[in-house]
């Protein structure tokens, strides 16, 4: 909501800077978003006089226009329609910075030469002076403006942006925002005048009004205004309007939109011959009914859009948009003045399907006061017969089947402590609550508070105290410890377990990244088969924002790749990046399941001592090497089994299990999926599911007691087919009741190690819980595992 | 645990390994003891006469000094502890043969035997001791190294800054007995929306554009469980208070989305806080005192806090808070567009009508909400210009915080 100040103090004397207004209404409520100054860029921009046109001797459309200043005259040449002797126009000096008409930037003014007569200076547009985009004609000043004068001294304004909030429907008008301004500086509020001589015949007798959809349409009034003559609204009208944002077009509309602008109501004018009957129907449109509104459109309506009709027809969508039709011309002797109310959904639903939002639709569609049709009507009237030199009917159509009783708030006095945490005087309960418009009166126990009718916001005793609290100053409440009970801790093991996860990865040097849900079909089709997508269609956007977010993943895989793609040109050496996140699985529940789950990937060159990178890329074993950090970080014993995945490469894909549950996956990423993601690298990556991993991570970890006797330790090497696995090697050494643990320190394959098998060194630790071992205890050890090894393995010591 | 993930190393080489290497190896069946430099003494001690072990005792000495002198490295040295003092080193052979002796040449020979160990011994300590300085004076001449040459590159990773900053968040609020919950972000609209006031066709829905979910893939679909992508966190203070009681207090963490288009300022994807308490005597004042001492943790414990007043559909009284500007201390800058304060959330108390329909008498119980911005704090905090850095990933980017 734009408000211009000179506006403003038509209703509220303004004793204090605009800044300091600015803020009072921002600690109020209503949010002062921005204090503009027009006026101050117009440097070199002052009043002129024009004192003669004549035509531009080599261009039809071009005119020569002789302006004075008061204390000079200059020539210049103008292509503007409307430019007319007699006229006090905005003429730019040489050197003034304009906004080009075109392009919209800013220029300085230099003196030009147009189809051989030199222009000095130039006679501005709204669009040049950035009042509005109108570029078609000048900007023609009031008459009293005095030449010479900056413009800025002349229509020059301070305009408040304002950020209504959807509750203060009343604070969509000037008059709205003086009221809080008056109540918040101590001043009283000036209301506007009304008054104007009916000479008309009385409007009962030649008007009507049926209101057959009475939930749609509480109040409905009629007016009528005879022998309006068209033409420009006045230049005080004009430049109220141009503050406020809207562009003036001619008297009639412009009073329509100064009113609606003032009080909040919009108003719409018919042709008042050009209405059948002269009679209107408010009704439900019915089953193929068309309108061509005012924007040339031809529209069709459903059947709970409500229309203003008249024997023959529709002839507006109500509080959205008038028929053109029954429009008002420049031929247009009499007005028929609609002023009503409407049921704030039906006008938002309609404005929303017609796609027409408008400053009308806006204001319905947040709420009207119904008291508020028969002033504007009244108000609008006397601006017509004024400024429109129009004869206003006597009296006012009003159908008002069912008035809205008043709202009346009984509020507790121990309420405002209770709420607010302060307990102000009753005086300045009262107070506070008249200077907004509120009625009090004080019982023992409570205040019972009238509700004005502009502020029907106000519903229960919450919302009085709130205004208590708006006029008090929310800066006067104090900041107190919260105290008393503290509830019992609610456990999140999901939470718990994600943080320690991102804690573990980050430690083992991996960076975090986080990515958008969604995404599209095609994409996930690149980690996901087919076959799933069908069976498990992941749910898609009604609405969506950008091409390609259109679906809830099923799978982090997609996003991973694509992160680590865009990384790929800016990073050197090796690259490691995780996410946790929820994928959503469609179910038969109301809601999709969401499990969190966490994946990883890695890729690049290892680097050397400098951090260059090195020839060796990493590997399988480096995606791996998170997944055991995982694992030892949360005492949870895993087991990888060579698998089949999607998307990833056979043969380098393991599945990651835990007590024979699979929990996730490791793997090299297929060179196709990757190259699918614009990754010409090997690229590896590792997903574990949070929900499958939790039950396997013990609460605590246990302390486990170690001997106090060394340990001695053997390096093993045996052959072994190459298919023969580590882990199950290692499996079989560790059944044997002294090895304290054994691990792989090599593989090998190659010269001196047969075709078809490999090499693996193994250090052995044998330790007893109650001794020393001896050499002979080893020995007998080994030969028991070597012997395991050969009937279970087909393992042979290397010789 | 990994198998065979715990073992305790040996410190031999798999090269070493392959190329016959060194230790007490298990090479085939064969266990084969080497000494590296395969050092063997000149002499031999088989007849021993008293005479003949007390001048082999003096040979030994004079040999051991003689060969230890030219000892120049540790491995010399053990080398030379094996053949002068080891196992099968003659001075052994001499102690084992003095049982061949009668008592007094035993005692003579025993007794300069031992001298002959104890001084070996001594001579053993000396001589290592030396050869340990002389190493650490090599490493100070010969092995001066150029400090100013970067350590070597250690693997690096960072917690994402909303991670960070969300953590932090959460901090300030479980330092004053709140308690941490999440839920669903595909939520029905009577969570989103109804259940806080926000009616279909209120306009406050349209400060909150939604992304609608398409139900038809759950087999099912009637206007009333509409899906949606949650626009805020707090259908959680609803989803928390239908099945707990005062005293409330929770913050729920999440993620949430709006359906607009993204600038330096706006990103469909926002990181919200909530924070619910709910008890007897709850006012603004507490309200106040809690959302300051979380300012006070993130941004500092000299900050200033500002209420005014705002509108949210679920809170009665609405509040927005704004800091003190960090930056110029509240002179005007850049950050604070120039008016000294900084709106960092939406609060207020809860409305009375949500209390009772959540089964809570608002005559004794009363309640505060709040929604913090998680990115909004995190780009006032880090000095980032654009919100569409945090979704970006740019390694560049997130490797700063
Ligand atoms: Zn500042």
């Amino acid at each position: 909501m734009r408000v211009p100040i000179k506006w403003l103090s038509d209703y509220v004397a303004l004793s204090l800077p605009v800044e300091e207004i600015a803020q009072r209404l921002t600690m109020a409520g209503l949010e002062v978003t921005g204090i503009e100054r027009t006026g101050e860029e117009w440097e070199g921009v002052v009043v002129a006089h024009v004192v003669e046109v004549s035509k531009h001797p080599d261009a039809d459309r071009l005119s020569l226009v002789k302006v004075d200043t008061g204390s000079e005259t200059f020539e210049v040449v103008c292509g503007a329609p409307n430019v007319a002797a007699g006229q006090n126009i905005a003429y730019a000096r040489l050197g003034a910075r304009l906004r080009d008409a075109h392009t919209g930037e800013k220029k300085k003014l230099k003196k030009a030469k147009i189809r051989g007569v030199v222009s000095i200076g130039m006679v501005c547009s709204e669009r040049e002076l950035g009042l509005s985009d109108e570029h078609d004609g000048i900007l023609v000043l009031s008459e009293s403006a005095e030449k010479g004068k900056p413009l800025g001294e002349v229509i020059g304004d301070t305009v408040l942006d304002i950020d209504m909030k959807p509750n203060r429907a009343d604070g969509l008008s000037v008059l709205g925002v003086a009221r809080d301004v008056a109540a918040l500086t101590g001043q009283t509020l000036c209301e506007p005048d009304f008054a104007f001589e009916a000479l008309g015949e009385s409007v009962e007798a030649r008007a009507s009004v049926d209101i057959q959809a009475p939930d749609l349409c509480p109040r409905f009034t009629l007016a009528i205004i005879e022998n309006i003559e068209i033409g420009p609204s006045p230049p005080w009208m004009q430049e109220a309007l141009l503050g406020a944002g809207m562009r003036p077009i001619s008297n009639v509309v412009d009073i329509t939109n100064y009113v609606m602008l003032e009080l909040g109501q919009p108003i719409h004018a018919f042709d008042y011959d050009k209405i059948v009957d002269h009679k209107i129907i408010v009704r439900r449109a019915q089953p193929g009914e068309t309108l061509t509104t005012l924007d040339g459109k031809k529209r069709s309506f459903t059947s709970e859009q409500l229309l203003i009709t008249d024997p023959s027809g529709p002839i507006a969508v109500a509080g959205v948009m008038g028929g053109l039709q029954t429009e008002v011309t420049d031929a247009t002797k009499t007005i028929l003045l609609e002023v009503a109310n409407f049921n704030p959904v039906s006008i938002r639903r309609t404005a929303m399907s017609l796609k027409l939002p408008s400053e009308a639709s806006k204001r319905f569609a947040w709420g009207i006061a119904p008291e508020l049709a028969p002033m504007t009507s009244r108000r609008a009237t006397k601006f017509l017969v004024e400024l429109a030199s129009g004869k206003a009917a006597k009296g006012l159509v009003d159908a008002y089947p069912e008035p809205m009783p008043p709202v009346s708030v009984t509020l507790a006095k121990k309420r405002i402590p209770q709420v607010l945490g302060i307990d102000p005087s009753e005086d300045t309960v009262i107070s506070s609550l008249e200077a907004l418009g509120f009625g009090v009166a004080t019982k023992k126990d409570t205040f019972d508070v009238d509700v004005p009718y502009w502020r029907r916001d106000v519903q229960c005793p919450d919302d009085v105290v709130e205004e208590v609290a708006r006029m008090v100053g929310y800066e006067t409440i104090p900041a107190a410890p919260l105290a008393g009970r503290v509830p019992p801790g609610v456990p999140q093991p999901i939470r718990e377990l994600r943080e320690t996860i991102r804690d573990i990865l980050v430690g083992a040097g991996m960076q975090e990244a986080i990515t958008y849900p969604l995404t599209s079909l095609e994409t996930l089709g690149h980690v996901v088969a087919a076959d799933v997508l069908e069976r498990v269609p992941p749910l898609a956007i009604v609405n969506p924002l950008n091409v390609g977010e259109e679906r809830l993943r099923t799978s982090l895989r997609a996003s991973m790749l694509q992160c680590v793609a865009r990384n790929l040109r800016t990073t050197k050496g090796q690259l490691a990046l995780f996410e946790c996140a929820r994928v959503y699985t469609p179910t038969s529940e109301p809601l999709p399941r969401e499990s969190e789950h966490v994946v990883g990937a890695v890729i690049g060159a290892r680097l050397d001592r400098f951090g260059n990178a090195s020839a060796a890329s990493v590997d399988f074993y480096d995606a791996k090497a998170y997944v055991e950090r995982l694992a030892e970080r949360l005492s949870v014993s895993l087991t990888l089994e060579a698998s089949e995945e999607y998307g990833l490469l056979s043969g380098r894909t393991a599945t990651i299990r835990t007590s024979d549950v699979d929990i996730g996956l490791v793997g090299q990423v297929h060179p196709e999926t990757a190259a699918a993601f614009g990754i010409v690298q090997d690229v590896y990556l590792f997903e574990i599911r949070l929900d499958a991993l939790l039950p396997h991570v013990p609460p605590v970890t246990h302390y486990q007691s170690f001997s106090k006797y060394p340990a001695v330790v053997e390096d093993l090497a045996i052959v072994v087919d190459r298919e023969q696995t580590a882990s199950s090697v290692l499996s079989e050494i560790q059944v044997h009741p002294l090895v304290a643990s054994a691990r792989v320190f090599d593989e090998y394959t190659g010269e001196q190690v047969p075709e078809g098998k490999k090499s693996l060194a193994i250090a052995v630790s044998y330790q007893a819980p109650d001794r020393t071992l001896t050499d002979a205890d080893v020995a007998k050890a080994r030969d028991k595992i070597v012997a395991r090894l050969g009937a279970r393995c087909g393992a042979e010591l290397r010789s | 645990m990994f198998q065979g993930g715990t073992g305790t190393g040996t410190g031999t080489t798999a090269a070493a390994l392959r190329a016959g290497g060194v230790g007490y190896v298990f090479w085939g069946t064969a266990l084969v003891w080497r000494i590296r430099n395969g050092y063997t003494p000149g002499f031999t001690c088989e007849d021993a006469t008293a005479m003949t072990v007390l001048s082999s005792i003096g040979e030994i000495a004079a040999k051991a000094r003689e060969e230890l002198a030219s000892v120049r490295d540790e491995k010399a040295l053990e080398a030379w502890r094996v053949a002068f003092m080891g196992r099968k080193s003659p001075l052994q052979s001499v102690l084992r043969s003095l049982g061949e002796l009668d008592a007094d040449e035993r005692r003579d020979a025993g007794r300069a035997a031992n001298e002959l160990k104890n001084e070996l011994d001594g001579a053993l300590e000396s001589k290592r001791d030396e050869l340990r300085r002389a190493q650490i004076r090599r490493a100070e001449t010969a092995g001066r190294i150029d400090v100013t040459l970067p350590g070597r590159p250690l693997a690096e990773g960072r917690l994402h800054p909303i991670t960070q900053t969300q953590r932090d968040i959460i901090h300030a609020f479980t330092a004053q007995g709140f308690s941490v919950i999440e839920g669903p972000e595909v939520e029905l609209d009577y969570y989103n929306f109804e259940a806080l006031r926000i009616p279909k066709d209120h306009p406050a829905r349209e400060l909150m554009d939604t992304f609608y979910v398409d139900r038809s893939a759950l087999g099912q679909g009637d206007d009333d469980s509409k899906l949606l992508l949650r626009t805020h966190t707090s259908p959680n203070q609803i989803r928390f208070m239908e099945k707990s009681d005062p005293p409330i207090r929770i913050i729920c963490p999440g993620r949430t989305y709006r359906n607009e288009a993204t600038d330096p300022t706006h990103e469909w994807m926002i990181t919200q806080t909530e924070v619910l308490a709910v008890d007897e005597g709850l006012t603004l004042a507490h309200l106040k005192g809690t959302l300051f001492e979380f300012a006070k943790r993130l941004f500092g414990r000299e900050r200033k806090i500002r209420f005014r007043c705002d509108f949210f559909r679920f809170v009665e009284p609405g509040v927005d808070m704004a800091i003190d500007c960090f930056l110029c201390g509240g002179k005007g800058c850049r950050t604070c567009k120039n008016e000294g304060w900084i709106e960092i959330l939406g609060a207020g108390m809860v409305h009375p009508e949500i209390l009772e329909n959540m089964g809570f008498d608002p005559d004794i119980y009363t309640g505060f909400a709040a929604g913090l911005g998680v990115e909004r704090i995190a780009m006032l905090r880090y000095g980032v210009d654009d919100i569409r850095h945090f979704y970006e990933n740019d390694v560049r980017f997130l490797r700063q915080f």
